[in-house]
């Protein structure tokens, strides 16, 4: 038995994003105008076994704080599923 | 002096760093590999520019837990003195030995060009040797080179004098136009509040010879050179005077 986890790091509102500026303009060129505001982040996921939820969701959060994201410029969040260890 | 030049997997300016400090000025270079656990007997540690992992999560996030940087974010927690260019600068700011991050160029572009900086102060172990408001003609090259910190970081750096160069025109004037990546207050390089890490985006060690077309980047390492091998405190040290002193 383990952990599916899904991390999504994204850029601090505030934080200026030019690749979603970008994708932004674009997609206005395309024929879209209803965008609004895009913000690129990032996806991961992570297989996690033999732990605990608590301790992965512990540990999980430690892995963000440390690595995964970086809390000057990036929020996170992340989902924790159960899954196949394999 | 000795110094210390890191190689990690993806660095890329290592040996022109050692080749401007043995060749050009003299010193002893200790050349030091990511894996390597100790910096001993060194008196300067360079983290230079390059790639280190691909630039793989963000810039300088797997290099900055090398086991090399546990020795380095020791030698500056006791003072001594560290110098990251590009690269180096990312992987310190992702170690937290300088405040803020690098995020990517504004217009998104790969910055390969000569920029201006301004002297914003002249008392530190890294421009001793310039004046403040001096230009320095230095060349850049970064895709992520754009400086962010939030509000609070900004106002201590302006308050601590730990913005150290500015980005702006020939003339030393901070405009939009000169600012290459959109960084936050033109911000080039900034030190931390004790005043022996120091972080910038252009190359000094890409700038020491005519040959290349100039040397204002030897003004960076003579400062250095100059300060000595003593553990560096500005912040002890009151602001009016000469902050270092070297043998």
């Amino acid at each position: 038995m383990g952990w599916l986890a899904r991390v999504y790091v994204t850029p601090k509102t505030g934080v200026l994003d030019p690749q979603g500026k970008a994708v932004q303009h674009s997609l206005h060129a395309l024929g879209y105008p209803e965008v609004g505001d895009v913000r690129i982040g990032k996806y991961l996921e992570l297989r996690l076994v033999d732990v605990s939820r608590e301790s992965a969701e512990a540990r999980l959060r430690e892995m963000c704080e440390r690595l995964l994201a970086n809390r000057v410029i990036e929020d996170y969040r992340f989902e924790i599923d159960a899954a196949d260890a394999s | 002096m000795r110094w210390g030049v890191i190689t990690f997997p993806g660095s890329n300016d290592d040996a022109q760093t050692a080749y401007v400090l043995e060749r050009l000025l003299g010193e002893t270079v200790v050349r030091l590999w990511h894996k390597d656990a100790s910096v001993d007997g060194l008196d300067c540690i360079v983290l230079p520019g390059g790639f280190s992992y691909g630039d793989y999560l963000r810039c300088g996030a797997v290099a900055r837990f090398s086991p090399i940087m546990l020795a380095v974010e020791r030698f500056a927690r006791e003072g001594g003195i560290v110098l990251g260019i590009c690269n180096g600068f990312q992987i310190l700011c992702e170690a937290g030995l300088l405040p803020g991050a690098l995020i990517r160029n504004r217009e998104l572009d790969f910055l390969c060009r000569r920029v201006h900086v301004r002297v914003e102060d002249a008392d530190t172990a890294f421009t001793n040797r310039c004046r403040r408001g001096d230009v320095l003609d230095l060349p850049v090259k970064h895709g992520e080179g754009c400086y962010v910190a939030d509000e609070a970081t900004l106002r201590s750096l302006e308050a601590g004098r730990q913005i150290v160069l500015r980005y702006t025109d020939a003339e030393g004037r901070v405009t939009p136009e000169a600012n290459p990546n959109g960084s936050l207050g033109a911000i080039a390089g900034v030190r931390n509040a004790r005043g022996n890490v120091f972080g910038l985006m252009p190359h000094p060690e890409h700038a020491c010879e005519w040959l290349v077309g100039g040397e204002d980047g030897r003004k960076i390492f003579l400062s250095v050179i100059a300060s000595g091998s003593g553990v560096v405190d500005v912040s002890a040290a009151p602001t009016s005077s000469k902050v270092l002193s070297g043998p």
